[in-house]
């Protein structure tokens, strides 16, 4: 019985056939044997401070790559903590796996030590779970979670497995196949609808490319670039999107949305056609739904049939994976173009004339001051050094805002954040799981002063690792987005959003083995960036900027997107 | 409005709580649920009567199909499809109304599954709506208890299994363009 192994053992056998060579984690009681077995596993267990963190971390490490990111944590709190990051991976659609563990399953029920209901707490929170008390099934399960989080629409899986499943022992045999017979993914598109589709594109007269982050989990930029370039429309990449098309590309407008540009938004409300390509419509693109793009036809092209017609009814919809269906639709309108692409090309040469016109009469431009940093300077910069190869790993608030609408993305997977769920804290542990996937890239964790406080725990990880990850602390003061909304909609009624007593980062940093800094002056603050870069190891930048400065334009919520509000309100003369 | 979606999912622990989850998450009101093993026992089979607008319906079903472990979800609503539903009443009635309640009953072909001087306890099967009349004409007669099942559908339609087949570990998904299987 020489091949009898641990269930925990067998697990870190479907891990290495998976190809994971590192796991974000906590341990604790019940997942004891699972870390036992590490301790001479040739995987790498990277030991973050919380189990939240692991999940962001494993997220950093999908969206920096595309791969599916693992962590685990133990049962009871370490599994509880994990919610956040399986949420805001399910909203963003990215592909991890979580493994946490569970007490025994004869103790299951009891309310034993470190018991909670792990599978139903994360029944919503995951794209499928799984409970496994049976060491039999544990392979096959690890392989199906792997299967469901990477394909499709992508999404998290978590794997629960009791005390005992970890400690039983059982016959290893390697997992062949893959069978849910459930699970339909829709990939090719329809054959009639793709040439439809590409007819409206060569008869609109005002088409728009309106692509998300369905392109940069597809991997298909390159696709949408030959779509660009063919049919030779203007194009926004969502905030989920961004670096699906090059910034530097000539068809690149800028975000669209809330905190979108007056070309972008002008843009949407204008076309005649939108085309819609893995996006879902959300809130913050749309504005007010019915005032939304309400002259276009739409052709909306998602791998998820249910993202098709939930917010917008299409008047074309298809059903596909956009890596496989936009070489198709290329293909057709290639097909088209002798016959229709001079048909609107007047048409359409007005409409680029106008979207330029748009863009010059409202730049997305960084404000600079003599006297002080301002939020919008100290993107440029960043940008300035990243030359758009970076990645830029963000939390969320005004400095999300900003990094998106001033920072260029000319790859995908550079721009890494917490779109849908806008989860404070995601951005420093994020970092760190991209800076694993891509130790060759120069990782930026741009924070906000509230959020790096949410996890400051981590910087022990970046330390223990020696991760060159740069971190920069947009500090105001203020939770400023919070504020922001204060002040415009709640008569500047301030709030519990003045964040005092930030600390000395010099300290910090030092306290725990490398270089922080503090920057106040605008002079220095370019040099103060550069020498961050230049720091072979990490760093941590707390660049204090102007306080009340507010991320404009503006979409006030419930309003249509193209009611920008352009600039602060100008102070009244009495 | 009423929807009636018929679903047929693999019996798998959890498997009911990711449907009702799933219900209540997106806001759907649910009415009724029956759920029950099939012919095969690996597969459970639910009715689920949901209250919904008229343009969530289609949302609904795409919602349902999204669960891994469903099968298949279907909107028998507008048929073609058997939509049942079964009563038991019980009816505290005095000797004069005997006759006349085990008349009622046999209009509504109900049974009598007990008698007691009390009253009787009755069981009907029908659409809901024939079953409501029944109830209500039971409620003249005196105090009643009753408990529904809520509504099982068999659907009439001759539509197939899209069942996708395994692929080898490590492959990628291939769209199921063949319909493949049946129940």
């Amino acid at each position: 019985m020489s091949n009898l192994l641990s269930g925990a053992k067998i697990l870190l056998n479907c891990l290495a056939a998976e190809n994971v060579d590192c796991i974000f984690g906590y341990p604790g009681g019940v997942t004891l044997p699972l870390y036992d077995a590490m301790y001479d596993d040739p995987v790498k267990h990277i030991l973050v401070r919380h189990e939240q963190n692991a999940a962001f971390a494993a997220q950093g490490y999908a969206r920096a790559t595309g791969k599916v990111g693992v962590c685990c944590a133990t049962s009871g709190p370490g599994a509880t903590n994990l919610v956040t990051g399986l949420v805001d991976a399910m909203m963003d659609s990215i592909p991890i796996v979580a493994l946490t563990g569970q007490v025994s399953s004869k103790l299951m029920g009891s309310d034993a030590f470190q018991e909670a209901d792990t599978f139903g707490i994360t029944r919503s929170a995951t794209k499928h779970n799984f409970l496994v008390k049976n060491i039999a099934e544990l392979p096959q399960v690890i392989h199906e979670a792997f299967y469901i989080a990477a394909s499709g629409r992508p999404g998290p899986v978590l794997v629960d497995v009791t005390k005992d499943a970890f400690q039983g022992q059982a016959h290893y045999t390697p997992v062949k196949e893959i069978h849910l017979p459930g699970y339909r993914v829709f990939t090719e598109g329809h054959g009639g609808q793709i040439r439809r589709a590409a007819q409206m594109m060569w008869e609109a007269e005002r088409p728009y490319i309106y692509a998300g982050g369905g392109i940069i989990a597809a991997n298909a930029s390159d696709e949408l670039r030959a779509l660009t370039e063919a049919l030779d429309a203007p194009a926004v990449c969502t905030l989920m999107g961004l670096g699906a098309l090059p910034a530097e590309h000539r068809n690149f407008i800028s975000m669209p949305g809330m905190h979108g540009s007056y070309a972008a938004n002008m843009g949407m409300s204008h076309a005649d056609l939108l085309i819609a390509l893995g996006v879902r419509f959300d809130d913050r693109v749309t504005g007010r739904l019915a005032a939304f793009a309400p002259h276009a036809k739409v052709i909306h092209v998602d791998i998820d049939p249910a993202e098709v017609g939930k917010n917008r009814q299409p008047d074309l919809p298809i059903v596909g994976n956009v890596k496989r269906v936009l070489p198709k639709l290329v293909a057709e309108l290639e097909g088209l173009a002798p016959s229709m692409k001079a048909k609107n090309a007047g048409s359409r040469a007005a409409w680029w004339k106008q979207i330029r016109a748009w863009k010059e009469e409202h730049p997305l431009t960084a404000e600079t001051s003599p006297n002080e940093i301002k939020p919008q300077h100290l993107m440029a910069e960043i940008d300035r050094l990243s030359g758009g190869r970076a990645i830029v790993a963000s939390d969320v608030g005004q400095h999300q805002m900003w990094a998106a609408q001033l920072i260029r993305f000319n790859e995908p997977r550079l721009w890494i954040n917490s779109g849908g769920l806008g989860s404070m804290g995601f951005g420093l542990p994020a970092a760190i799981g991209a800076q694993f996937a891509r130790p060759d890239k120069l990782v930026f964790a741009i924070v906000g002063d509230g959020g790096f406080q949410m996890s400051i725990p981590e910087l022990a990880t970046i330390v223990n690792h020696s991760l060159p990850i740069k971190i920069v602390v947009m500090n105001n003061g203020y939770l400023g987005m919070v504020r922001q909304w204060q002040e415009l909609f709640y008569n500047n009624r301030l709030s519990e959003v003045t964040l005092s007593s930030f600390p000395d980062v010099e300290k910090l940093a030092g306290a725990y083995g490398f270089k922080g800094r503090t920057v106040d002056s605008v002079k220095e603050m370019p040099d103060a960036l550069r020498a961050a870069v230049n720091e072979p190891g990490p760093y941590l930048l707390n660049v204090k900027v102007t306080p009340f400065e507010n991320v404009y334009p503006m979409v006030p919520a419930g309003g249509a997107i193209n009611e920008m509000v352009l600039r602060p309100p100008q102070p009244v003369e009495v | 409005m009423q929807q009636i979606v018929s679903l047929l999912m693999e019996n798998k622990p959890g498997a009911l709580m990711r449907v009702t989850g799933l219900f209540s998450q997106r806001g759907y009101n649910i009415e009724s649920l029956t759920v029950s093993r099939t012919l095969d026992p690996t597969l459970s089979r639910m009715t689920i009567t949901v209250d919904v607008e008229q343009n969530v319906r289609a949302q609904v079903i795409k919602q349902m199909n999204k669960l891994i472990n469903v099968l298949q979800a279907a909107d028998v609503t507008d048929g073609p499809a058997v939509n049942r539903e079964l009563v038991l009443v019980r009816v505290r009635i005095n000797q004069q109304t005997r006759t006349a309640v085990l008349k009622e009953a046999e209009i509504f072909g109900a049974r009598v599954v007990d008698s007691t001087t009390e009253g009787f306890c009755l069981e009907a099967t029908g659409d809901p709506e024939k079953l409501d009349e029944f109830i209500d004409v039971m409620r003249s007669y005196g105090e009643i208890e009753a408990t529904r099942s809520g509504i099982v559908s068999v659907s009439l339609d001759n539509k197939k299994l899209r069942l996708s087949p395994p692929v080898p570990r490590g492959a990628a998904p291939e769209e199921v363009l063949e319909l493949q299987g049946a129940e």
